[in-house]
């Protein structure tokens, strides 16, 4: 929900990166990327394949396949492109990837206990053991409807893509990050997925922090309502609106706005 | 591959000092006469400089094996220490009377020698450049009837039983280099499980090189009679030189009916530096023989170090129903080498073997699973489950795997599996962006890789093989 004097969490300006792509060289990808996001705030991206959504969501995370060539993105006052992929995720930056990938042999409960703890190391507060941590992710598993075996899982292998994508949003619920950025996290979700997800993520808002969905899709808007919906062409943010933005895109498609 | 990666992998060796105690030589060289001077310095029996002798004469006409995928200066024999011992002051009586400097030695090393080992209940045989040093616990082990002792002692003390098994299992001209090591080994572990005894403590081992240029040609002899069972732990460090040294150990199982016998090894030996100058040639000898019924063998092993591993520890599957297994991590980095594997002959009526082998290979290393599965025409009903992982780190290692299955009974059932993947920038990065650092995420999947061995590591080794193998990936990954 927008509400007036609430805190400026993410200030992009005039963000440009490039890749490297084999034979072409660096390639620029991102072109003068604008955005502000406030907590309580929730934000859709959307834009045609190729538009830049993934890349910015990848960009802010700290993705080392990118190379920032210009602009600035401030994390709650610290220049975010300063600080290393996992300094970015400790002060509280999470992203719920498009691909999430499978670790074999580790469960998920060590991996969701270790990346906890790490944060509570970081904000001085106490770790909690293995005991402890157990009674807090039952409580989580809940926001996500999961089914406690899968605890005991290794992350996301034999998983399904709706399991994998429930995994991404169990771990925002346990991080609690202030800025999390969902990354085309409704692709490869069935009608009830999607509401478990987008459940869980409605679940886990405040007025305190913010959510980014990166999407192709209305379909998750009718279940996470955003207050602002941006259009990404050619590597820029060309259009923002309210959430009727979306519905005029799913009818009108995105052609209209490409010379913008 | 980033450079946090490539940061794990340098990092320095830890057990590199040399312990300044005056060592009693034999000259460089090998020849009959040295074979007579050795045997003759530990006062052995007549019946083992034969043993000697003919193994050194069957020596002289065989091949350096060339089969494995390593490479390596040829090795001059004649250039290397046979024996070398720290000069003997008088018999120990207890542990106050080691020699401090070794004592600090294996402090430095971590070993947890006297109290700390009676504490958590183990028996340590420490061999020092070829030598026994000390047996704690011997007496109390004894009253049970169990023989845990330097092999040279058991020579002396027990002969008969030596006799009996020696060679048994690796007979003296099995291979190039147990040949060479059943002419010139030079001391090693003895241990002897009772008929219906079970030895109530892990028993350990710390094997260490300390001369320079000197060969370790250590000897291992383990017997569990009857429905006697024994778990032995074997730990190796050893200090950094520039030159290559030798390893060429053998060691032998006899596990009789219903008996059971569990061997773990966590290697670290000398590796080398990052160009691969240095290091440990480590050509060794393992095999078990389940000679019983229902006996089983189970070997596991965490290779870390060395330059250069070869080493097949096998089972031969004699009894009916007997079993065996090979659980192993190899990991290489830098510039080492290594070729390991099992061997697993099935002889027996319903004999079962099990192989789990996990390789790990980073910097410009060289990591080769080698592997035979061996049902006899006899072994009816036999069955195996082999599975074989990879996993590599960088873009400049290399990952092998040689299966060999030969099935001489149709009711057999042989199965194999084998993977190979990829430590990925994307799974780094998954990790980053829930902010773990790059070394607890590298150490984080490579224990998850390996837990399927760890778990057949006894508590206090898989603690530090996880720890270990954090230390060897260091700056590696990132």
């Amino acid at each position: 929900m927008i509400k007036a004097g609430s805190k400026t969490l993410l200030e992009v300006k005039n963000l440009r990166a490039a890749v490297q792509v084999d034979g072409a060289g660096s390639v620029e990808i991102l072109k003068g990327v604008d955005l502000t996001i406030r907590a309580g705030e929730v934000h859709a991206i959307m834009g045609i394949n190729g538009s830049g959504k993934s890349t910015f969501s990848k960009v802010l995370a700290g993705h080392p396949d990118y190379t920032v060539t210009g602009g600035t993105a401030m994390f709650e006052g610290k220049d975010l492109f300063t600080l290393a992929p996992e300094e970015r995720a400790r002060a509280g930056l999470f992203l719920a990837f498009q691909y999430p990938v499978e670790i074999t042999g580790v469960s998920n409960s060590a991996l969701l206990r270790l990346a906890y703890n790490t944060l509570q190391n970081e904000r001085g507060l106490e770790e909690l053991d293995p005991l402890e941590f157990d009674d807090l992710l039952q409580e989580k598993i809940k926001v996500v409807e999961m089914d406690p075996r899968f605890l005991g899982r290794s992350v996301n292998e034999g998983f399904s893509g709706g399991e994998k994508k429930r995994n991404e949003i169990l771990q925002m619920a346990v991080l609690e990050p202030k800025l999390a950025i969902l990354d085309e996290t409704d692709s490869g979700l069935d009608i009830d997925a999607l509401r478990i997800v987008a459940n869980g993520v409605n679940q886990l808002l405040t007025p305190d922090n913010a959510v980014v969905m990166v999407t192709h899709y209305q379909r998750l808007l009718n279940y996470i309502v955003p207050d602002y919906v941006h259009v990404m062409s050619a590597g820029r943010i060309v259009k923002t609106g309210g959430k009727e933005l979306a519905l005029e895109l799913e009818e009108r498609g995105y052609d209209w706005l490409k010379a913008a | 591959m980033s450079t946090a990666i490539q940061n794990l992998v340098n990092q320095p060796y830890k057990h590199g000092f040399v312990t300044d105690i005056e060592s009693e030589a034999v000259p460089k060289g090998l020849s009959e006469d040295v074979i007579r001077l050795i045997s003759a310095k530990k006062n052995e029996p007549e019946w083992l400089l034969e043993f000697r002798l003919s193994a050194y004469r069957h020596w002289l006409t065989m091949e350096e094996p060339t089969w494995a995928n390593v490479s390596y200066p040829k090795i001059d024999f004649q250039d290397i220490i046979y024996f070398s011992q720290p000069k003997p002051k008088k018999q120990l009586a207890s542990m106050d009377e080691v020699d401090p400097e070794l004592r600090r030695t294996f402090e430095k090393l971590g070993v947890p020698l006297h109290e700390q080992k009676l504490m958590t209940g183990v028996a340590v045989d420490v061999i020092f450049d070829s030598v026994s040093v000390t047996t704690t616990y011997k007496a109390k082990l004894a009253e049970i009837g169990i023989i845990f002792c330097s092999f040279s002692e058991a020579v002396h003390q027990y002969p008969e039983l030596v006799k009996q098994y020696l060679g048994s299992v690796v007979p003296s001209g099995d291979n190039f280099y147990a040949a060479l090591n059943s002419a010139v080994f030079t001391d090693g572990s003895f241990c002897f499980i009772p008929k219906g005894t079970k030895c109530p403590m892990d028993l350990s081992t710390y094997f260490r090189i300390n001369t320079e240029g000197s060969g370790q040609f250590e000897r291992t002899l383990i017997v569990a009679e009857e429905g006697a069972s024994v778990s032995y732990l074997e730990g190796c460090t050893a200090p950094q030189f520039d030159t290559n040294q030798l390893h060429a150990a053998v060691v032998e199982l006899v596990a009789l009916d219903n008996a059971d016998i569990k061997y773990s090894t966590v290697q670290n030996w000398y590796a080398g530096d990052e160009n691969g100058k240095g290091g440990i040639f480590n050509f060794v000898t393992k095999r078990g023989l389940c000679k019983g019924v229902n006996s089983k063998i189970s070997w596991t092993q965490v290779e870390t170090g060395s330059a250069i591993t070869w080493k097949y520890p096998s089972c031969v599957l004699l009894g009916d129903n007997s079993i065996g297994e090979f659980y192993s991590v190899a990991l290489t980095n830098h510039m080492q080498q290594a070729d390991t594997g099992t061997k697993m002959i099935h002889i027996g009526k319903n004999t079962r073997s099990r192989i789990i082998s996990k390789g790990i290979s980073a910097g410009r290393s060289s990591n080769s699973y080698r592997g035979e599965v061996k049902i006899g025409s006899r072994a009816t009903g036999a069955r195996n489950y082999s599975q074989c992982d990879s996993m590599l780190i960088g873009d400049r290692c290399e990952a092998s795997t040689f299966p060999t299955i030969d099935v001489q009974n149709t009711s057999a059932q042989v199965e194999h599996e084998a993977s190979t993947s990829k430590i990925g920038e994307d799974q780094m990065f998954f990790f980053a962006q829930r902010g773990i650092g790059s070394e607890e995420a590298v150490s984080m999947i490579i224990n998850g890789f390996c837990k399927d061995v760890f778990v057949h590591l006894p508590m206090e080794f898989a603690v530090e093989a996880t720890k270990l193998l954090g230390l060897k990936l260091e700056g590696s990954v990132g």
